[in-house]
């Protein structure tokens, strides 16, 4: 298999996803567009983690509060001036964001970089420690940001949250986002950079003693990470067409994680694998929360049980299949042909 | 602001602080046996508060029974959750274990928004902690007394286990060298999951008298607590119980002082146990009172 023919067969499958798109917009319900949008947003979301705890081995629970400034941005800057008037009935929004209106693009990469800025900014202090304590140090950022984002409400009008966000939010904009995310991380975990990245995950103290720049990298890994995590926050705002600090939680992180995990820590194909069956079955979940009526009974929905199934299964996974669906393997084409050409087929 | 008002928050603070350290004590053993941050401490937590709330309703039990039995029984149920989640991971990497504690949190927590509901509980409080007392000019809650004092008593009791028992000399043991522990014949298995249910109980019982000070039950009410007691863990130094006491006992007057002096900063309460964690992770990451620990190469 070479180099060329990969190039088109990738091609190929973006133009799958594309009919397959066209048509899931045409003839599918709103709800089930809905669902395939979040698909989209959690494979970001999931790539983004992916490449800070599964390539780098920085394990940082901080997805909650990049993506809360990624949505908030966004949202601040798709909004018209007349329309930030009406939300903001306590006091009026600050300056810039009082008269600015910046397209849907715009609003979105600029939702990540406020979100990768706030990751160099918290990246300098808390990359330096190692394992568990950084994972609660960016949990504790998440928390901050959520905190501030109740208390600032010249900002993020407070407990009220934004609402009657425009929805920019289609199918189409989730999925390019989405290709870019998992263009530039799979571009970036094969270069050498990514050879780092991955030295520095398996032994910190030889890759530092092979001349790596061990912060350097980690800072990079965990900005990017950032970025894209803003990014998919900002699309979720959009898609949901209103946030407010409640939607920021830890649960928020925890289902990223999940998504991680049950991909397999280190695999891309895993995370987007994963990132489908989660978010679908996240859905579907649902029915069991809700009444059922069935043949004239009425069965009562059991609140709570959904998030009991998941972490459950995040429980299983763990203990059981530590290495996820993929393990660290990858998706390529010739060991799909293989696969399918029972090793003769595509040699 | 006056010399009555001042005693108020005090007593306030100390009342807060001390169940912080309650439950700090639960991570900083758990921590500095098994170098894991147990997630799922703060579902403990709620899960004792829910016992006796059951134990009263339901099973018509005198109150000091009831809060008893729920000790016992958290207890047991920490014990368990070492023992189905966190055993088997004893030799994977650590963020395995850390990763199976938030799962475990989160199915506890929903599990009790199944189980609970999550309807906010009244709490059933006893009259004799609950009549005002005054005090001079201070108006007093037999409650602000009574909770710093239970905790005293129980902090002094784990001091006592860990520091003047066999088994406890074997925590330490273990906390210091686990291969080494086991070949000396420390039953390693029976002394964690001891510490476990050790653990178990003092945040049971922290979680029993935080409902008496804000009488309200809900399946979440152990997140921020349980975040905030591991920061005051941090504070005092991660593994060195006297340290989480001084730690809880300090974040509690953080916060209640602060928002005494400056009201404006109220909102923002939640967020100050936060920066003081990365505050102190940056300029002392052993905390005040902790031993330096290495990498190992």
């Amino acid at each position: 298999m070479n180099k060329a023919n990969a190039t088109l067969l990738n091609l190929a499958a973006v133009g799958c996803l594309a009919v397959f798109l066209w048509a899931a917009g045409r003839h599918l319900d709103g709800y089930k567009v809905q669902i395939i949008n979040l698909i989209a947003v959690n494979i970001i979301l999931a790539l983004s983690l992916n490449l800070i705890y599964g390539f780098t081995g920085l394990f940082s629970l901080g997805h909650a509060g990049f993506m809360a400034i990624g949505a908030y941005v966004c949202a601040m800057l798709v909004l018209s001036p007349a329309q930030k008037e009406m939300l903001f009935i306590l006091e009026p929004p600050i300056w810039p964001f009082s008269v600015v209106q910046a397209p849907f693009f715009v609003a979105v990469l600029l939702g990540g970089l406020g979100a990768a800025a706030f990751g160099v900014l918290i990246g300098f202090p808390v990359l330096r420690l190692g394992g568990d304590y950084l994972g609660i140090a960016t949990l504790g950022f998440a928390e901050i940001i959520r905190v501030l984002a109740n208390n600032l409400p010249r900002v993020t009008n407070g407990a009220l949250g934004l609402k009657g966000i425009p929805a920019y939010a289609n199918l189409w904009w989730n999925y390019a986002w989405c290709l870019l995310t998992l263009y530039c991380i799979v571009k970036l975990v094969r270069s050498n950079f990514g050879n780092a990245l991955m030295a520095i995950r398996d032994d910190e103290v030889a890759a530092k003693s092979m001349g790596i720049n061990v912060f350097k990298y980690k800072m990079i890994s965990f900005t990017l990470g950032a970025f894209f995590a803003g990014v998919g926050g900002a699309l979720l705002g959009n898609l949901l067409t209103t946030i407010d600090p409640k939607m920021f939680l830890f649960v928020l992180t925890f289902n990223v994680l999940m998504i991680v995990v049950t991909g397999g820590l280190g695999s891309l194909t895993g995370t987007v694998l994963a990132g489908i069956v989660i978010t679908v079955l996240l859905e579907w979940l649902r029915f069991v929360e809700n009444p059922i009526s069935f043949g004239g009974y009425e069965i009562p929905g059991i609140p709570g049980m959904r998030m009991v199934v998941f972490s459950l299964v995040l429980l299983m996974i763990i203990l059981f299949r530590r290495e996820g669906i993929m393990g660290m393997r990858e998706f390529s084409w010739k060991g799909f042909f293989r696969f399918f050409g029972r090793g003769g087929g595509a040699r | 602001m006056t010399s009555s008002m001042f005693v108020q928050h005090f007593l306030n603070a100390l009342t807060l602080g001390s169940l912080y350290a309650l439950i700090a004590i639960g991570y900083t053993m758990v921590y500095g046996i098994l170098r894991l941050i147990n997630f799922a401490h703060g579902e403990i937590f709620m899960l004792g508060a829910y016992f006796v709330f059951w134990g009263v309703v339901l099973l018509h039990l005198p109150w000091p029974v009831a809060v008893l039995g729920a000790i016992l029984i958290t207890a047991l149920t920490g014990v368990l959750v070492d023992r189905v989640a966190y055993r088997p991971l004893r030799e994977a990497p650590r963020i395995s274990a850390l990763i199976s504690s938030i799962g475990v949190s989160f199915f506890l927590q929903n599990l009790a928004v199944v189980v609970f509901s999550a309807i906010p509980r009244q709490v059933y409080r006893p009259e004799w902690l609950t009549k005002v007392m005054i005090v001079g000019k201070v108006r007093v809650l037999p409650l602000t007394l009574f909770v710093p004092a239970l905790s005293l008593v129980l902090m002094l009791g784990s001091i006592y286990i860990v520091y003047k028992t066999k088994p406890g000399l074997g925590m330490r043991a273990i906390a210091k060298d686990i291969e080494t522990s086991r070949l000396m014949g420390v039953p390693v298995n029976r002394i964690i999951s001891l510490t476990f249910g050790l653990g178990s109980a003092l945040a049971a019982a922290s979680g029993i008298m935080w409902a008496l000070r804000y009488p309200q039950l809900q399946p979440i009410m152990g997140v921020i607590p349980g975040f905030k007691a591991f920061i005051a863990a941090v504070l005092g130094g991660i593994g060195s119980i006297g340290g989480a006491v001084v730690g809880g006992v300090l974040l509690g007057f953080v916060e209640i002082m602060l928002v005494a002096f400056m009201p404006e900063l109220a909102g923002f309460r939640d967020a100050f146990a936060f920066v003081l964690l990365i505050v102190i992770l940056l300029f002392r990451p052993t905390g005040l009172f902790g031993e330096k620990l290495e990498d190992k190469v």
